[in-house]
């Protein structure tokens, strides 16, 4: 596995070359060649999990001249490598026909493959060195992405705000490296596996892998900096950004918590079940009021999110509660979520592409009745909407009904704390689901139906079929896993073997019923449900043409006898999330509505205003700047002394710095 | 054999029984008012009389508009289908636990507020965004109260729920109590009765689901008004089959038990129907944003009731 990896790798670099050497010419072959990598990769991966190969370990003589880098590749990395690759090697087919509409390829070209290169290292890497130096790699690739768009303004800040977080991350996962090998010095995983923390290291040690991690995937509160990012980037790197690179920060959370830290305490489990409850329902809430699209897709995966870290906290909570069998029920949904995630995340935001090369917009506010023109895009976009929304028989529903079995079965676990955490976490969740097709009706009835709010929305043509074939291939992926999710769950039994060796494995006899408790316990199966609505669909069809009218006339829209021929009449983004807003947004982020009504007489038009604060960011971010804006405005004067007051300064803080070292001994 | 044909018996039972449920609360309904009202056989008329006119279709109508209704009645005829309602362990109940049915009640309603909002008009919208409002707490209190049921039970499948409640002796538990209420408000919500909707208003400022079928007509309006009357039988049918499971036929191939079934199914609808009349008659209807005191409520009683089981279940 590692060898093909390597020459996936090598095709990456020369796909890099090529796109900085020749630019737009080389279009065609920095993302064919991406693709290839990707998908080679992706059937590797696959293969690994399939016959459940063994683990494979690489030295190679680069890095830290008495470290070497390491890399070793099991079950888990093969697992995440799979969702990359599948949802990299679309995204690259579809940037084919993307691209074109490109006004700056250099600007993206030569850093694509690299980002995909350093999520594949991250992946693999085993010791502390190659893993930070490749996950800066995928996070300087991806910044120099996001800036692509440099002339827009919004991009700086949004650019500026990533490398601030990224910074952040990689920081408090560098200080967590820190404390798993200070012991020993050896920067290896396998040497980090065997080092025993003290408990309040290991609790420091949770915490910096929270931040370091958590930062990366948009865990709230650590999330300010994802949609702003998300939405700048050019759309299929939004969709990598959105629907892997978040994934590959889980595999770095899943890897330090599960696999390097040993057994962990059960209120680890509580304290990552809560923060996926919070982000999964702060994430769809915030999304609900966007009405830009791409932003839109970017809260929803911080609420995606939220639902996976949703399932790792009960994983670890029923494994320090020594339930295996459960948390290997929450894992595996957990995993298969991310999988999931992966998939219609990437069709999304890759959607939202199509429209923005049609229409040359990305504000609801001025589409509307795309389906009309853009008849497969409408209808690809409906699939990914539905499996979002979690509602069957698409994949999105079978994890998070799987997220909800564990849930169900959390009164076995005898803390308090999580007695009233696992029920009150099952009712955010609900909440997000529910929200989540009230977005999702609102992006979906607002985009493609109704009726063109703006010219270039009427105008719109429907994009190439480089562009809708791999939208329609994820749409596939998102039926059939959701018809038939045997088929990903049966390839997550070696993950699950490899981070809870001893418990039980699911039971998955059955490929038409999935009841991962056993027979006696809940049952579901989407390929029934869908077998039986075509039969019955076809059956009503029959019935209600012979025996009724099958008579059909086109006439003007009723509306109550007063239609409005203005576009403007219709209900859009704002209109259909006021209800939403006034009833969750007045906690969540203090809205506020202000009538501006015209006395009688006045010809001047009426007014609504909506304010919305966002308490996060008030709460947290904004503290934060003012306190480095205090802080670098009193260390200015340090800056301009004289040459005399520098030496004493310094002199000062060598006896200092001696000071602690003898104190410390 | 016999599982096929009790199957088709189920689905064909809920068909014929849908229009006179709800003929039999309008009657009522109109009683309670002091009017004689129509017969209860004047929902199979509507229906009829509607299949057999033409379909009006706004010009910019996609083919989202035109497939929906199809969709919408099978999923909830299907759904219906899952629930208990003369016997249990029939062929299709292993498709789709409680979570699954909510879920797939989902699927028609994501389905019928699309189809609103196609072709464009305000009113479509209105009633898009307003039933998907209600849904949004609706559909996280059912999850809980399937949550409070599933602890006492061990599992999410209606069935076992049914067969579990029958043969345990469960007691009288505050949670049941609880998520019963949860449960019926729930369903009021859901099937836009009052005081949340008006199912006969002609007002169309006041209307949430009127609102979205407004530009539906013949055929497809049949498809609609039938479905939300069969949705009207699967909730009664799910109360009844979750907290009032007496009678339900544990081996329907059984003449005996078969009949019981059947006779207390009969009996069961009835009650329902004749309560739920009683109670719109009573009550008047809510302010839309009123809802969200009264759905949230739901939602507290249903988190409430499963906290409490939660809490009090040991190892």
């Amino acid at each position: 596995m590692l060898s093909l990896l390597a020459f996936s790798l090598g095709v990456y670099a020369l796909a890099s070359l090529l796109g900085a050497l020749l630019g737009r010419r080389a279009l065609v072959g920095v993302y064919g060649l991406s693709a290839l990598a990707a998908a080679l990769s992706a059937g590797d991966a696959i293969t690994f999990l399939a016959t459940g190969a063994t683990p494979e370990d690489a030295l190679l003589p680069f890095g830290l001249p008495w470290l070497g880098a390491h890399f070793h590749a099991d079950a888990l990395s093969a697992f995440f490598l799979l969702a990359v690759g599948v949802a990299a090697t679309l995204v690259s087919v579809f940037a084919v026909g993307y691209g074109r509409h490109e006004t700056e390829p250099r600007r993206i070209l030569p850093f694509y493959p690299l980002f995909l290169a350093g999520m594949s290292l991250v992946l693999v890497a085993a010791d502390a060195f190659s893993f930070l130096l490749s996950w800066e790699l995928m996070s300087v690739a991806s910044w120099l992405l996001v800036l692509a768009s440099h002339r827009e303004r919004e991009t700086g800040n949004a650019a500026l705000l990533y490398l601030v977080m990224a910074s952040l991350g990689a920081g408090a996962l560098l200080l967590a490296f820190g404390l798993l090998s200070a012991g020993s010095g050896d920067y290896a995983f396998a040497a980090m596996r065997a080092t025993h923390l003290s408990a309040g290291q290991s609790t420091l040690f949770f915490l910096l892998v929270i931040i370091g991690a958590g930062s990366k995937a948009g865990v709230v509160p650590l999330h300010a900096w994802l949609p702003p990012a998300h939405a700048a980037a050019p759309s299929h790197v939004s969709a990598l950004m959105s629907g892997v690179m978040t994934k590959v920060a889980l595999y770095g959370f899943v890897r330090r918590i599960f696999d390097l830290a040993g057994p962990a305490p059960w209120w680890w489990g509580a304290l990552v079940l809560l923060l996926g409850g919070v982000t999964a329902l702060l994430g769809v809430l915030y999304a609900v009021m966007q009405h830009d699209l791409k932003r839109l897709l970017a809260y929803h995966t911080v609420e995606n999110i939220g639902i996976v870290v949703i399932g790792l906290g009960l994983a670890l909570a029923f494994r320090a509660d020594g339930l295996g069998g459960l948390a290997v029920l929450a894992l595996a949904a957990a995993l298969l979520h991310v999988f999931n995630h992966a998939m219609f995340k990437s069709l999304l935001f890759l959607g939202s592409g199509a429209i923005l090369v049609a229409t040359h917009e990305r504000d609801m506010e001025h589409l509307g009745g795309l389906i009309h023109p853009m008849p497969v895009t409408a209808f690809v976009f409906l699939i990914g909407a539905v499996a979002i929304s979690a509602l069957p028989p698409f994949n999105g529903f079978v994890s998070e009904w799987l997220t909800f079995q564990a849930i169900v079965n959390g009164s076995l676990l005898p803390q308090w704390l999580l007695k009233f955490a696992v029920p009150v976490v099952g009712a955010m969740l609900a909440l997000a689901a529910a929200l989540a097709a009230v977005c999702f009706v609102k992006v979906f009835g607002v985009v493609f139906l109704g009726r063109p709010r703006r010219p270039a929305a009427a105008t719109a043509r429907e994009v190439d079929a480089l562009m809708l074939a791999p939208m329609a291939a994820l749409a596939a992926i998102c039926t059939v896993v959701g018809l038939v999710p045997q088929m990903v769950l049966g390839l997550l039994r070696p993950v699950t073997a490899l981070l809870l060796p001893e418990s039980p494995w699911l039971v998955l006899s059955n490929w038409l019923w999935l009841a991962p408790l056993g027979a006696d316990h809940s049952s579901y199966s989407g390929l029934v449900i869908l077998l039986a609505i075509a039969f019955l669909a076809a059956l009503l069809v029959v019935a209600v043409h012979r025996l009724g009218s099958s008579r059909l006339r086109r006439s003007p829209a009723w509306d109550c006898g007063f239609p409005d021929a203005r576009p403007e009449t219709q209900y859009g983004p704002s209109s259909f999330a006021q209800p939403i807003r006034r009833i969750f947004g007045t906690v969540a982020f203090a809205a506020r509505e202000r009538i501006d009504m015209p006395a009688p007489g006045e010809t001047r038009p009426a007014r609504l205003e909506v304010s919305l604060r966002d308490p996060v960011w008030d709460g947290l971010y904004a503290p934060a700047t003012s306190a480095v804006g205090w802080l670098a405005d009193h260390m200015n004067v340090l800056q301009f002394q004289t040459i005399r007051r520098y030496l004493t300064l310094m002199f000062a803080a060598l006896v200092l710095l001696l000071l602690i070292v003898a104190l410390s001994q | 054999m016999s599982l096929v044909l009790f199957e088709f018996l189920q689905f064909a039972l809920l068909l014929a029984a849908a229009p006179l449920l709800t003929g039999l609360v309008r009657k009522v309904k109109a009683r309670l008012n002091g009017r004689v009202g129509p017969s209860v056989l004047q929902p199979y008329r509507d229906l009829w009389r509607l299949l057999r006119k033409e379909v009006v279709l706004a010009p910019n109508a996609s083919w989202l508009f035109r497939t929906s209704p199809y969709l919408i009645f099978t999923a909830v005829w299907l759904a219906a289908a899952i629930v208990p309602t003369f016997a249990t362990g029939l062929l299709l109940s292993r498709t789709a636990d409680l979570i699954a049915l909510v879920a797939l009640l989902g699927t028609a309603r994501f389905a019928l507020a699309l189809a609103a909002m196609d072709v464009g008009t305000s009113f479509g919208g209105i009633g898009a965004s307003r039933e998907m409002m209600i849904a949004s707490l609706a559909e996280p209190a059912m999850l809980m109260v399937t949550f409070t049921v599933a602890l006492i039970v061990r599992s999410t499948s209606l069935p076992q729920i049914a067969e579990f409640l029958l043969t345990h002796a469960v007691g009288i538990r505050i949670s049941l109590f609880l998520g019963l209420v949860s449960l019926l408000m729930v369903a009021i919500a859901e099937n836009a009765r009052i005081p949340v909707d008006n199912p006969a208003t002609h007002l169309e400022l006041t209307m949430v689901h009127e609102a979205m079928v407004l530009e539906y007509s013949g055929r497809h309006l049949a498809l609609i008004e039938g479905a939300a009357m069969v949705k009207l039988l699967l909730y009664i049918s799910l109360i009844a089959s979750v907290f009032f499971p007496w009678g339900l036929a544990l081996d329907p191939s059984e003449p005996r038990a078969l009949a019981i079934g059947l006779a207390s199914y009969a009996a069961k609808l009835a009650v329902g129907g004749v309560v739920l009349a009683f109670f719109e008659t009573s009550i008047a209807k809510m302010r839309v944003f009123r809802l969200a005191e009264f759905l949230g409520g739901a939602f507290l009683l249903g988190l409430l009731a499963a906290i409490f089981l939660y809490v009090s279940q040991g190892v």
